[in-house]
């Protein structure tokens, strides 16, 4: 069972080994609305925690996705190119957008449970 | 429509408030009134819900006002010094396009004129401005009236648009009779014993009609129509997308006291007895870019690719150079594709003319367009 864990910026990750899955939580998506575009990072991009490195755009605005974690990208979500209602479907699992390689998983630390997330919602 | 200004006082509810909320709508600040901006059937398909069946919007935020003369030609001409269009020349149960414009030719608002049909009313003229702009704009026209004209602000009636193809069939089972009414044209009718009154118009490029309703009354007459299986509550969101769409300037994106007419494209609006003769505000610059050509223009962009070019966004020629800049641009749920509209210097204007958009810091391949995207589908 991977480990998951939540960003203030409304990201989740999943962490199996030294990867790291992130997406949009569904909260974030149902605050976002329809989502019309989605542009994920490049594979082989070095991405820094917190950094902006993907867009989703709902018919109202644009929004940055920035990495919770530090790492290499080794895989993004081509899908959500050509279906991003995915995204609206399926946030926390078809939706997810892109993989890292974790350099600093020391950084998981500073993340969120799912209770800890919850709560952060809940309070906002 | 305008931004909201950014201010400290509580807002303002339409009669219709507690039924969006009851509804489920996301409320938000707009124009200094609390709005729904989308119902729990979200934009998108409330966007593409109005193009296929027919959408209700609350749209009491806008101005409701009544310039009262001794005869018609008097009331027309002392709205004819503030505004470009012919006036004298409607014919009664007529609506009219126009902007009031400031001294240099700059747009202080866009409103809809209508003269009201009846004998009754002769020296009348019915008025609706934007929300964002409608105690300047009120102010601006009582302060340029002559003796005998008076401005009357109408609190008492709340505005609604049903809008859509079956908008006709919709309307027409309650108020017999509006079938055949033309694109434009107003008139006072009953409405579950209600008077009310309601021009063929609006702002969504389809079909449809914009009825104001005495405030008490407007909730049920609401209740009436989303009855009707036809019939969604539509919300601010879709409402930009669908007028965005069909090439609609918004007021304070798309036009301000920076633009004329000319440069937005609104020449159409302007008749061409009051080109001939002028006595507006800013004639002389608006009858010289007429002749010449203004400096820039407003156009249609069409992004290549997916992703929407936003209002700010920098336009440039294929060498880099800037040329203009987006003043609305998103997600066009009909064209199915990122749609916008913004403003090039005119020798960029033309259609076809191959541009780009700078995107998130990259220039992204862009079109100047034809408007409207998605087809007016007006009943003349």
């Amino acid at each position: 069972m991977a480990i998951e864990k939540f960003s203030k910026d409304h990201e989740w990750i999943r962490i199996d080994g030294d990867i790291a899955t992130i997406g949009i939580t569904v909260h974030a998506q149902d605050q976002l609305g329809d989502v019309v575009f989605v542009e994920v990072p490049e594979v082989g991009r070095k991405v820094a925690a917190e950094e902006a490195v993907a867009v989703v755009e709902s018919v109202k605005a644009a929004s940055d996705v920035y990495s919770p974690v530090t790492g290499e990208v080794i895989e993004s979500n081509g899908d959500l190119a050509s279906t991003p209602g995915l995204v609206n479907e399926d946030a926390e699992g078809k939706a997810w957008f892109f993989k890292v390689r974790l350099a600093k998983p020391a950084e998981l630390d500073a993340l969120m449970d799912r209770a800890g997330y919850d709560a952060f919602v809940a309070a906002s | 429509m305008s931004a909201d200004p950014i201010s400290s006082a509580p807002l303002r509810r339409t009669p219709l408030y507690d039924l969006h909320v009851a509804a489920g709508a996301k409320m938000v600040p707009f124009a200094g009134y609390d709005m729904p901006v989308q119902y729990p059937l979200g934009v998108l398909k409330e966007h593409l819900w109005t193009r296929e069946k027919a959408g209700l919007f609350d749209v009491s935020h806008m101005g409701i006002c009544w310039l009262r003369g001794p005869d018609h030609a008097t009331a027309a001409r002392a709205l004819e010094a503030l505004l470009p269009a012919d006036i004298v020349n409607l014919k009664p149960g007529q609506q009219r396009y126009s902007q009031l414009l400031a001294d240099n030719g700059g747009i202080l608002d866009d409103l809809m004129i209508t003269r009201p049909e009846g004998a009754e009313n002769d020296g009348a003229l019915l008025i609706v401005v934007n929300a964002g702009c409608k105690d300047a704009d009120y102010a601006h026209i009582a302060a340029n009236l002559p003796a005998g004209v008076r401005l009357e602000v109408d609190d008492a009636h709340a505005l609604i648009a049903l809008q859509g193809p079956r908008a006709v069939n919709v309307l027409s089972k309650l108020v017999p009779g509006v079938e055949t009414m033309s694109f434009m044209t107003g008139r006072f009718a009953a409405l579950d014993g209600q008077h009310i009154h309601l021009t063929r118009s609006g702002y969504t490029g389809e079909d449809g009609y914009e009825i104001a309703v005495p405030n008490a009354h407007v909730a049920k007459v609401w209740d009436l129509l989303t009855a009707t299986p036809d019939v969604e509550a539509i919300g601010l969101g879709a409402r930009d997308s669908l007028r965005l769409e069909a090439g609609l300037c918004l007021y304070g994106h798309d036009i301000d006291t920076t633009t004329s007419p000319i440069e937005a494209r609104l020449q159409w609006s302007i008749q061409k007895r009051r080109r001939d003769e002028g006595g507006f505000p800013g004639a002389d610059r608006i009858k010289a870019e007429l002749a010449n050509g203004p400096i820039r223009r407003r156009v249609g962009i069409k992004p290549e690719g997916r992703a929407p070019a936003r209002e700010g966004t920098e336009i440039q020629d294929m060498s880099g150079k800037p040329i203009g800049t987006i003043t609305s641009g998103g997600f066009g749920p009909s064209v199915n594709g990122p749609v916008a509209m913004g403003y090039v210097e005119s020798a960029h204007a033309e259609l076809g003319t191959k541009i780009q958009l700078v995107v998130r810091g990259k220039p992204l391949p862009a079109t100047i367009a034809n408007m409207p995207f998605a087809p007016h589908r007006y009943v003349r």
